[in-house]
């Protein structure tokens, strides 16, 4: 290439430009489906819309997070129903099967399955973690202070819905 | 072979290979005696002096290797795309060379990253791996590296090798921006960033100190992997050139 010093800086930043507005726009285009899973919320607009992704049978993830005092054991040892909420919208959820270590009341999950009537039949249940890292001392200790601000024990929510 | 440096630019003057190579000298030791300092220190801290994490327990330890290598991997990612454009632009021969040497350092770090990522993932979140857009788009990263060193020995002349390189460097910078706002931007089952944000780290005070101690011993690894590396590629270039003179 017989370009000079300023014709190769030129050239290099208009290609780079063009090559981001190229990614800019894919992602843009690609936004609702590069999300790995869907909160109640969003399943709630898209059977609305009668988007096939959310349809009855239809496999997809749900993600948000279990709500307090909505965790039941049935009979069947290995089932669970829960709800998922994302704090505008819940979601029942059975799941059949050995939930990780970190599932429980307040905690982030994402489950993946199919829409059963207005059951979420999950088949598999991941966990999700947030992004706070705290010493087991010092997280009883916030525990205890929300507590006695609030005037509830035991109410501390895990996080917000991302 | 290019003139060695346009001796007129700033660039040219601060970083020319001969200046290097004695520079290179100096800077070696000290980046190994910190890097030795700043793992015995670091490790220490995060497996004997620090706390375990509410949810998580122990298993939050293993923050202390892929937390610093993850950043390791976008940060030399970055500094051999800018050398890049420094070499494509400015013909600068350290900066051609830059990239070169330290890709394989990078990809190792992302590799480290990818590995105790999935170690972390199968007791935490239940799955080894998950296509979500955080995880997936750090893969991209490692095949980046990989293809990277595969394009640039895959040419008989060096210089189109480095030049070919180069470009896909520059056009898989973009994928660095997606990286770290994946977690903000879509639902990933990846959580979102504990250090590098806006209102603050996350991360309680005690666990910071072995994260940063870690951080410091990875950098002062890349510093010192970095430097030798391309002061390798220097000589091997001077010895291709005299061999070539030698043979004529």
């Amino acid at each position: 290439m017989a370009m000079n010093k300023k014709e190769r800086l030129q050239f290099s930043l208009l290609i780079l430009a063009a090559l981001g507005l190229a990614t800019a726009i894919a992602l843009f285009a690609l936004r609702k489906n590069v999300s790995y899973f869907f909160t109640p919320q969003q399943v709630q607009e898209l059977r609305q819309l009668d988007d096939a992704r959310v349809k009855e049978g239809y496999v997809f993830r749900l993600g948000g997070l279990v709500k307090q005092g909505s965790l039941e054991k049935t009979s069947d040892d290995l089932l669970i129903k829960f709800i998922v909420t994302d704090e505008l919208r819940d979601q029942k959820v059975e799941y059949k099967g050995i939930a990780p270590d970190l599932f429980r009341e307040g905690q982030g999950v994402v489950a993946t399955g199919s829409l059963k009537g207005d059951v979420f039949v999950a088949t598999v249940l991941l966990a999700k973690h947030d992004e706070k890292y705290t010493p087991p001392e010092l997280a009883k200790e916030m525990k205890k202070l929300h507590s006695e601000k609030t005037g509830k024990p035991d109410d501390k929510k895990a996080g917000k819905p991302e | 072979m290019t003139a060695l440096g346009t001796s007129g630019s700033i660039i040219g003057r601060f970083a020319n290979p001969g200046r290097f190579l004695a520079l290179a000298n100096g800077v070696l030791p000290v980046a190994w005696a910190l890097t030795v300092l700043f793992f015995v220190a670091g490790l220490y801290v995060a497996f004997f002096d620090s706390p375990p994490d509410y949810q998580q327990g122990d298993t939050v330890r293993i923050m202390y290797i892929h937390v610093p290598a993850a950043w390791m991997a976008l940060f030399t990612y970055v500094t051999m795309a800018v050398a890049a454009f420094v070499g494509l632009i400015w013909k600068h021969v350290l900066a051609e060379l830059y990239a070169k040497a330290v890709a394989p350092v990078g990809a190792a770090f992302t590799f480290i990253c990818l590995v105790t990522g999935s170690l972390w993932g199968k007791p935490m979140w239940g799955a080894w791996w998950v296509w979500d857009a955080r995880l997936t788009s750090v893969l991209v990263l490692f095949f980046l590296y990989v293809g990277y060193m595969a394009l640039v020995d895959a040419f008989d002349d060096e210089q189109r090798g480095i030049n070919a390189g180069a470009c896909l460097l520059l056009v898989g910078a973009i994928n660095i921006p997606i990286i770290k706002f994946s977690v903000d931007w879509w639902n990933t089952l990846h959580q979102p960033a504990s250090i590098i944000r806006m209102d603050g780290a996350t991360v309680d005070k005690s666990m910071l100190l072995p994260l940063l101690l870690m951080a410091g011993a990875f950098h002062f690894l890349f510093i010192a992997l970095a430097v030798f590396r391309l002061r390798t590629e220097i000589f091997a270039r001077k010895y291709r050139a005299a061999s070539l003179r030698g043979a004529a």
